[in-house]
């Protein structure tokens, strides 16, 4: 083609001057290549890796919770022990393993999915995992300093107040949330900019992948949702290590304070975990349908209209708490409301399996239990937002089993199907489809043993977060059938490892497209270059790889590759490495050990590293390569990047 | 650099070297994403203290202790600096550097006449009895003002930084938009105190 014609007097590749304090690191190879990495793919692998971690460690936390209420008045945990492990579970699921799972997704496919070559601000991408590895680290630290967190997930004042809970375990959680709190915010705030400024040419909002789509939505949930929460943090913090009054009672304040504010960031953390899920499954739908997703504005504007409700619903997790049925009618109305968009999504997405060429691989599978699964995790959500309802079901094992069917089997299962879906995108190899499978078959019947019966268990009254119940109330089938699941559970689980490792050891090799796919991240080699496109995209239909590979069946039509030459014409520049995220995350821990062991010398020493590594982070210039676009075949820049 | 110049006819998109789908400079936009997120850190602390106000079970009250005229003076004065900052703004895209400078120094010496009017008034405070832990009254005004505060001095040191940069790495009309990031900030923050000032000073006098 003309393409290669294009005259661009650069020769390759060009190494852009560092004018900073430190050049930047230009590894490629090995641990410091890992640790100074800002490229948005080995980020996403690290976020992905980092969050499977933690669900393996909140995995053990529900083990212990099932086998100690395997049987009636057991003894394995004591009380204290046992809300250290519910409350780690909570927080763990929550905060450390599945949100992060959709971060890891979305860093590693937002770029792909919109043809560009890395997020907006890739060092700031960097900052967003190492303040997550360190405040995931700082709050498993916990165990080995003086206890774990043990006041629930929600951590309620009065309960987090330094005479109720003098334990460091408050503060752990406190300072953990507070500072991976702004790790979430920046990776948000950096998603924004990267789909709003960095989509190729042609690719209009309409056209954007919905996975890309929601992502977008879920950051904004993001940038006005954590800001509450960090606040609160804030004040419980200055309550525990300064003495203020806002949880103080006996001086005025208002413990409800706490839960206003922690539940005007909780509900939208739900749909923080969720729309991210809605996302992949609105990429694995259609592939394996191989039909365009049925009704695709619609989608959108649902997420959308999710996004803007889940502000105004955070008073139906309060109930019980008296604000009268006046607030109460409003919240439970908010809620029905909010039913509806859900519901739609879920008829765009049998809309979309209808008629379609049902291809039945195991992400396929994994995508129709979600539609399951969520389906009557929402049923149940429906009928806890009727007040009356609520008020039997509220603190039982109804609510358990609720929220369980709509994180656990919804959003989680949404991430395996994404798992299998883009594993051979992001290894280059091909799951066994037969181990994944079998592994479905355990992991999904197993996740329904463990949580059905909890259902029936809180109808009955059995109450959330006690350590233990008395026999002969019929509480004994359910529990046991429930821990029962967990073990079938765990056959999947492993399963599912298995399968990863040897995808990555023996896997087939996966080639560019091995599902025949929609979107763009499928049109580069698997795993991607580093630079991501050869050319820049350009897009003129939704669904821009199938146009491209079937402009016949659908009313595009082929972009011709001439069209690249523009966009091509200034070369591709990729971004040096930088150790400053690293150590801005590294200065932060230091900052939340201190904080909490309440050295305020060290407090002061850690502010002036964040003040210090911030200038440097200024002054170290951009660095990096730049190169002419057009050059075919991966790894190839990595080579030249070494000389 | 120089591949950019050597296409013929620029793409539309393209005109910062590589294609974007927005007009906007990614650091303008990453700060209006951020003002955003702010805008919620700061409603939650006004929040806290309206549900709060009214509610100290001991003295001192906000009456007793709020000066309207020494606070004005200091609002004034930030007000202004805001002008200075237009003026910076004005100055540094019309390539006049000297008054670039001159104006940014006024900015941020504004903001450091605020900043001692705000320790000049906590410090009195703290001798008429309101403390961070006396009362409620104290501990939603001091985290609120003080976080205002923080983000006064952030702002000022940013610019300084600006100023010094300026010295070391000459700054030209190219450089607007870091400028007026900078600018997008300390206007942001001027507005949240004129939204302090009416709620937490202003309506105790209504």
């Amino acid at each position: 083609m003309a393409v290669s014609k294009v005259t661009v007097p650069v020769p390759a590749p060009e190494s852009t001057p560092s004018d900073g304090l430190f050049t930047r690191p230009t590894w490629t190879t090995g641990i410091a290549s890992w640790l100074t990495t800002v490229d948005h793919k080995r980020l996403g692998l690290l976020y992905i890796f980092t969050s499977f971690l933690f669900m393996a460690a909140a995995s053990v936390e529900a083990f212990l919770i099932r086998l100690q209420l395997a049987v009636p008045n057991n003894t394995l945990l004591s009380p204290d022990a046992y809300n250290q492990m519910f409350t780690m579970h909570g927080v763990t699921m929550v905060f450390l393993a599945i949100m992060p799972l959709g971060i890891g997704f979305a860093n590693y496919f937002v770029p792909l999915q919109i043809g560009a070559r890395d997020l907006a601000f890739p060092r700031l991408n960097a900052l967003g995992y190492w303040i997550y590895a360190a405040g995931g680290a700082f709050l498993y630290s916990s165990f080995f300093l003086g206890g774990a967190p043990d006041a629930g997930w929600f951590a309620y004042s009065p309960l987090t107040s330094l005479s109720n809970n003098p334990g460091n375990g408050t503060d752990f959680y406190m300072i953990g949330l507070l500072v991976g709190g702004i790790g979430t915010l920046v990776t948000a705030m950096n998603l924004i900019v990267t789909i709003v400024s960095m989509r190729a040419p042609g690719m209009t909002m309409m056209r954007v992948p919905v996975f890309t789509w929601m992502m977008l939505v879920t950051s904004f949930l993001i940038i006005f949702a954590f800001p509450p929460l960090t606040i609160a943090l804030l004040q419980v913090i200055m309550d525990r290590t300064f003495g203020t009054l806002f949880y103080v009672p006996e001086a005025g304040g208002m413990p409800i304070l706490w839960q206003h504010l922690f539940w005007i960031f909780g509900h939208p953390e739900v749909y923080i975990i969720v729309l991210p899920a809605f996302g992949v499954i609105s990429e694995v739908i259609p592939t394996f349908s191989r039909k365009p997703l049925f009704g695709y504005p619609v989608v959108i504007l649902s997420g959308i209209f999710i996004g803007f409700m889940g502000f105004a619903v955070w008073s139906h997790h309060m109930f019980t708490t008296g604000l009268g049925p006046v607030v109460n009618t409003a919240f439970a109305l908010t809620s029905f409301v909010i039913g509806i968009p859900t519901g739609i999504k879920i008829f765009n997405w049998l809309g979309t399996i209808w008629g379609g060429k049902v291809v039945f691989t195991t992400s396929m599978l994994y995508a129709i239990s979600f539609l399951f699964t969520f389906t009557l995790g929402g049923i149940t959500g429906i009928m806890l937002a009727v007040p009356p309802f609520d008020a039997q079901a509220q603190d039982s094992y109804f609510v358990v089993a609720h929220f369980h069917y709509v994180m656990g089997g919804g959003a989680l299962m949404a991430f395996f199907a994404g798992l299998y879906y883009w594993f051979p995108k992001m290894s280059g190899k091909l799951m066994d489809e037969r181990i994944g499978k079998l592994g479905f078959w355990f992991l999904v019947p197993g996740l329904h043993l463990i949580f059905f019966p909890q259902h029936i268990a809180g109808l009955m009254g059995m109450p959330r977060r006690t350590q233990t119940y008395v026999a002969g109330i019929g509480l004994e089938l359910p529990n046991l059938l429930s821990t029962a699941g967990t073990f079938v559970m765990l056959i999947g689980l492993i399963l599912l490892l298995v399968n990863i490792v040897h995808g990555v050891l023996r896997g087939k090799p996966a080639g560019n497209d091995p599902w025949d796919a929609r979107t763009l991240e499928w049109s580069v080699s698997s795993p991607p270059p580093h630079h991501n496109f050869d050319h820049q995209p350009v897009v003129n239909d939704r669904d821009a790889l199938w146009v491209q590979k079937y402009p016949e069946s659908v009313h595009g039509e082929r972009v011709p590759e001439s069209a690249s030459e523009p966009y091509d014409a200034a070369g591709i520049h990729l971004p040096g490495q930088s150790w400053y995220p690293l150590f801005m995350g590294l200065a932060l821990l230091v900052f939340s050990y201190a904080l909490l062991f309440h050295n305020f010398w060290v407090v002061g020493i850690s502010l002036a590293m964040v003040f210090f590594f911030t200038y440097a982070w200024a002054l170290e210039g951009v660095g990096g390569h730049h190169f002419p676009a057009g050059r075919r075949g991966a790894g190839q820049h990595s080579k030249e990047g070494h000389a | 650099m120089s591949a950019a110049t050597a296409a013929t006819a620029v793409a539309p998109g393209m005109e910062s070297g590589h294609y974007r789908s927005s007009k906007l400079p990614d650091i303008k936009l990453l700060m209006w994403v951020f003002l955003a997120s702010d805008i919620m850190f700061f409603g939650t602390l006004i929040g806290t203290y309206l549900v709060y106000k009214g509610r100290s079970l001991t003295g001192p009250y906000p009456a007793d202790v709020l000066d309207i005229p020494l606070t004005t003076v200091s609002t004034f004065v930030l007000l202004m600096s805001s002008f200075l900052m237009v003026l910076a703004l004005h100055a540094l895209r019309g390539d006049d550097i000297a008054k670039f400078r001159l104006w940014t120094f006024g900015v941020a010496f504004f903001g450091a006449i605020f900043l001692g009017f705000q320790i000049y008034e906590f410090a009195h405070f703290v001798d008429l009895g309101l403390t961070l832990q006396g009362n409620l009254f104290g501990t939603t005004f001091y985290v609120l003002t003080g976080t205002h505060g923080v983000h006064v001095s952030i702002g000022v040191i940013w610019l300084l930084s600006i100023l010094i940069h300026s010295y070391v790495k000459p700054w030209s009309s190219k450089d607007e938009a870091y400028l007026e990031v900078a600018g997008l900030y300390w206007h942001f923050v001027d507005i949240v105190w004129i939204v302090i000032f009416t709620i937490v000073y202003l309506v105790e006098f209504v």
